[in-house]
């Protein structure tokens, strides 16, 4: 039994010890908003919370995710950052075919909330490797930014 | 998807009869009056196919086009409500099940391609919204017992001259009832709301919260994961089959063979994916296992030397080039090219003594439902398809051979289970269907003005549409049309014309990629342009413009994108502009790139400025980002991306090698809409095709370096340097 700490809940999982979190967190625990895109971490479509830092859930085995505090897009809306990036990507209608934008938002809200006001070139420096084949690029820049300027604002925290 | 755009609807409809054997088809299409094309409508305005109004006034669009990021399900949406005069905040939106009424009004059958979603809808969703206004407004009046002229809609309700009002959720029900009006007043362009007005896309909340559902997030209850092996080089065979190890695999419960390969199924992805990769299995290779990408490339440049198949003759060219002042020639090839979807492939099946139930992201329902039916050997009408969100499509989702939902409907019948195929983005990588590989001699003469007297093009490829049932009304005398649009059809003032095409045969399994032979054509035609207008010593936008006097509409998105990039003006040192501009799926598009190169070779686009003229605008805001999206897509084929094949097997097979543009690469892309009243034009793939050429031509005016291939990687660039 494999005991993770996903979205502030504790759940225990009979699985082999060496299964990525990616498929335990969708298969095991259905919460499908995080996505598999090529199993080798070279895409960030799968990428979580892990104790606050963005990780792609594909290249972390389960049983090395016991004892840390583990978000996905499903919660990461509670957070101030998150709720900041989520809002901001809807306003500059980021999503296209959607498939890659959790493991983005993600991304983002990860590096909101370590550098809440980010240059051009710390946000393609922290992005570059969340792909997206759809290249909403030039919104996500923007969306980042407009993120930033709320969470100055004030906003939820 | 162009070919089909530029043949004729009708014969369309006939293959839509032949997909379905006639049943798909239902009564909506009437063959004997279809004898001129557009003379008769090939549908029916069925209002309540489309339109589902709760009582708390949620208006539900059901929505008969893919959603693969494209935005149809905010556009199509748009074009009911400019006539339903519904709240827009009420509005929802489902996919259709398969059903004739949701075929596609130009192709008669359902499917989302080659940019077709909006033109083809622009007038049946109008009437859908209007049948439904008057319905409801019918529905009121017979209610209060008055002239339906009294009666008015607006905002979700039915006014009356007297201030009193029903909602629409009031009258749903009743209006449903009522027989469909056939006297159907639409808007003049003039007086509409909402198409034309950006609006925001209608999925994006549930996209930015993970509670999208695309094909992937499908689970059933008892369902088992499978992952296939199949055969590294295309067409080859099990031999023999070892499965004892992958059986001893904790959570694998069976391994099958199918068609396609031997599927392991197992509780999970990950065991089901240790059990196939622990797979004994030897292979009947099969022909193709001779084949490698430089054997093919010099067998194609042979051949490009020898006159093909013509598929366009004007004046006579020979004469054209004896007689020119100055004569160039030149061979350019671009390489395979995979779709690479964020979504890697994936269908779950539910099948059952008399039903099966799909649950799939597809451009493709009717294809995909008729090849279910046959392997499951049920009716057509037995099978159900849910349309998921698609994690990207660009024609690898709309596959005459159906390939990804055929094989799970093997593996579900060999199986015996609920069963969800998962393909690894390796298996995605190197399953096929790609953009051909393709190879072009190419020559013109210039006179001693620098006009241009004579060109000749001969292509060399794969037929993406050979062997399917497509292949009877996209080949015409031995042409795919899809292997030379975008060539046989130059905009420019050229008087003696020849293209000729060489139809190979590879064991390489081809596709539609997003702007189709157009991703090949424009790269060719617009460097091959560009390369006579220095060698005219013109500027290259000037030597366009004054071959394009008679395309108006051409020269419009030319002049409009030169003019904002300042096409003019000078550059900062170290960098070069670029243009193209090409017509694709009825819109024309023109870009220029700013570029700059550094001393390893490696490019760097800066900025690009897009002028899009697509007729009449739906959402404006989803044309600016298809734009957006189609130079990115564009920009990984021209800068990264080639799938290479040796020994018959495909080298790539993620995203290290297999690169597509990353953030940090992302140019400054501004979007320019020509305004217009013109019947709308697709938006999905024309921006594509411009972009290679762009940046190629942009190169070569900061380098001198002529790139006649793609991808423009460092070591190409480097190599031309060397020889120059």
């Amino acid at each position: 039994m494999i005991t993770l700490e996903i979205n502030d809940k504790q759940h225990s999982v009979d699985v082999p010890a060496d299964v990525p979190l990616l498929w335990v967190i969708r298969e095991h625990l259905r919460l499908t908003g995080t996505k598999f895109g090529c199993g080798k971490g070279l895409c960030g479509s799968c990428t979580v919370h892990v104790d606050g830092k963005a990780e792609r859930s594909c290249q972390i085995p389960a049983a090395e995710a016991q004892g840390k505090k583990i978000t996905t897009i499903e919660a990461v809306g509670s957070t101030r950052s998150g709720a900041a990036v989520q809002k901001a990507w809807v306003a500059e209608d980021v999503p296209q075919c959607g498939y890659c934008q959790s493991g983005q938002i993600m991304q983002a809200a990860a590096l909101l909330a370590a550098n809440p006001k980010p240059t051009d070139a710390q946000i393609d420096d922290n992005l570059s490797g969340n792909l997206c084949r759809c290249g909403t690029y030039q919104r996500i820049r923007k969306a980042v930014h407009r993120a930033s300027g709320e969470m100055k604002k004030g906003g939820k925290p | 998807m162009s070919g089909i755009f530029n043949v004729s609807r009708r014969e369309f409809l006939k293959t839509g009869a032949l997909v379905g054997g006639g049943l798909i088809l239902g009564a909506h299409i009437d063959w004997a009056g279809a004898a001129e094309e557009g003379a008769q409508k090939s549908y029916s305005v069925e209002p309540n196919s489309f339109v589902h109004i709760a009582p708390d006034n949620t208006v539900t669009i059901i929505v008969n086009h893919s959603e693969m990021g494209q935005g149809v399900y905010t556009s199509l949406p748009m074009l009911v409500n400019e006539e339903l005069e519904a709240d827009w905040k009420k509005i929802r939106f489902e996919s259709a099940p398969v059903a004739a009424v949701y075929n596609h009004t130009a192709f008669g059958m359902q499917m989302t391609g080659g940019s077709t979603s909006v033109w083809s809808e622009y007038d049946r969703l109008r009437e859908v919204g209007a049948a439904a206004r008057q319905m409801l407004i019918a529905a009121a009046a017979a209610a209060w017992k008055v002239d339906k002229k009294t009666c008015r809609a607006q905002k979700g309700k039915v006014v009356h001259t007297s201030g009193r009002f029903f909602t629409y959720g009031q009258l749903a029900e009743k209006a449903a009832a009522l027989p469909v009006p056939k006297d159907l007043k639409l808007k003049k362009a003039s007086a509409f709301k909402l198409i034309g007005r950006p609006t925001a896309r209608l999925d994006s909340p549930e996209k930015v919260n993970g509670a999208a559902k695309f094909g992937l997030d499908v689970f059933l209850p008892g369902m088992l994961i499978a992952v296939v092996a199949r055969p590294l080089v295309f067409g080859g065979k099990v031999k023999s089959l070892d499965a004892e190890k992958t059986k001893a695999i904790r959570g694998v419960k069976d391994v099958v063979q199918v068609p396609s390969g031997v599927a392991v199924l197992a509780t999970d992805f990950w065991q089901a994916k240790a059990g196939r990769d622990a797979l004994g299995i030897e292979w009947e290779e099969g022909p193709t296992a001779a084949l490698s990408t430089p054997g093919m490339k010099e067998q194609y440049a042979k051949l490009s030397k020898t006159p093909g198949k013509i598929a366009k003759k004007a004046g006579d060219v020979q004469k054209g080039l004896v007689s020119a002042a100055k004569a160039i020639s030149a061979e350019y090839h671009v390489p395979y090219l995979a779709h690479a979807t964020m979504e890697p492939l994936n269908c779950t099946v539910d099948l059952r003594p008399d039903s099966c139930e799909i649950w799939v992201g597809t451009q493709f329902q009717t294809v995909d439902r008729n090849a279910a039916a046959e392997i499951a050997g049920l009716k057509p009408e037995q099978v159900k398809i849910h349309t998921m969100f698609l994690g990207g499509g660009f024609g690898r989702r709309a596959n005459p051979a159906s390939d990804f939902v055929s094989e799970a409907v093997h593996v579900a019948k060999a199986a015996k289970t609920p069963v969800k195929v998962i393909w690894t983005r390796e298996d995605d990588t190197k399953g096929g269907y790609y953009r051909p590989f393709w190879y072009d001699g190419i020559s013109a003469g210039l006179d001693k003005t620098g006009k241009p007297v004579a060109w000749s093009h001969t292509i060399v490829g794969q037929s993406i549409v050979a062997g399917t049932f497509f292949e009877k009304v996209l080949v015409k005398n031995g042409i795919d049309n899809t292997s030379v649009e975008g060539a046989a059809d130059i905009p420019y003032a050229i008087p003696n014309i020849l293209v000729d095409l060489h139809t190979t045969s590879i064991g390489v399994p081809v596709l539609w990629w997003r702007s189709v032979g157009h991703s090949h054509t424009a790269f060719v035609v617009e460097s091959f342009l560009d390369e006579l207008a220095h060698a005219a010593k013109k500027d290259p936008f000037e030597f366009r413009k004054g071959l394009l006097t008679k395309h108006p509409r051409h020269l419009g998105v030319l002049t409009l994108a030169a003019e904002k990039a300042g096409w003019s003006r000078p550059l900062p040192k170290g960098r070069g502009r670029g243009i193209a501009v090409h017509e694709s799926f009825g819109t024309y598009v023109a870009e220029v790139a700013e570029v700059s190169v550094n001393t390893e070779g490696k490019l760097r686009v800066h900025r690009v400025v897009c002028a899009v003229d697509c007729g009449q605008t739906v959402n404006p805001e989803t044309i600016t980002a298809q734009m957006e999206s189609a130079i990115v897509f564009g920009l990984s084929a021209a800068l990264h991306g080639a799938i290479t094949i040796k020994n018959g097997m495909v080298e790539q097979g993620n995203f290290d090698d297999y690169p597509i543009l990353r953030l940090d690469e992302m140019p400054k892309v501004e979007v320019h809409i020509v305004k217009s009243r013109k019947k709308p034009g697709g938006i999905g793939e024309p921006a594509v095709p411009p972009i290679a050429p762009a940046v190629a031509n942009a190169l070569f005016s900061v380098a001198g370096i002529r790139l006649r291939e793609l991808p423009m990687k460092p070591e190409a660039v480097l190599a031309v340097l060397k020889r120059s």
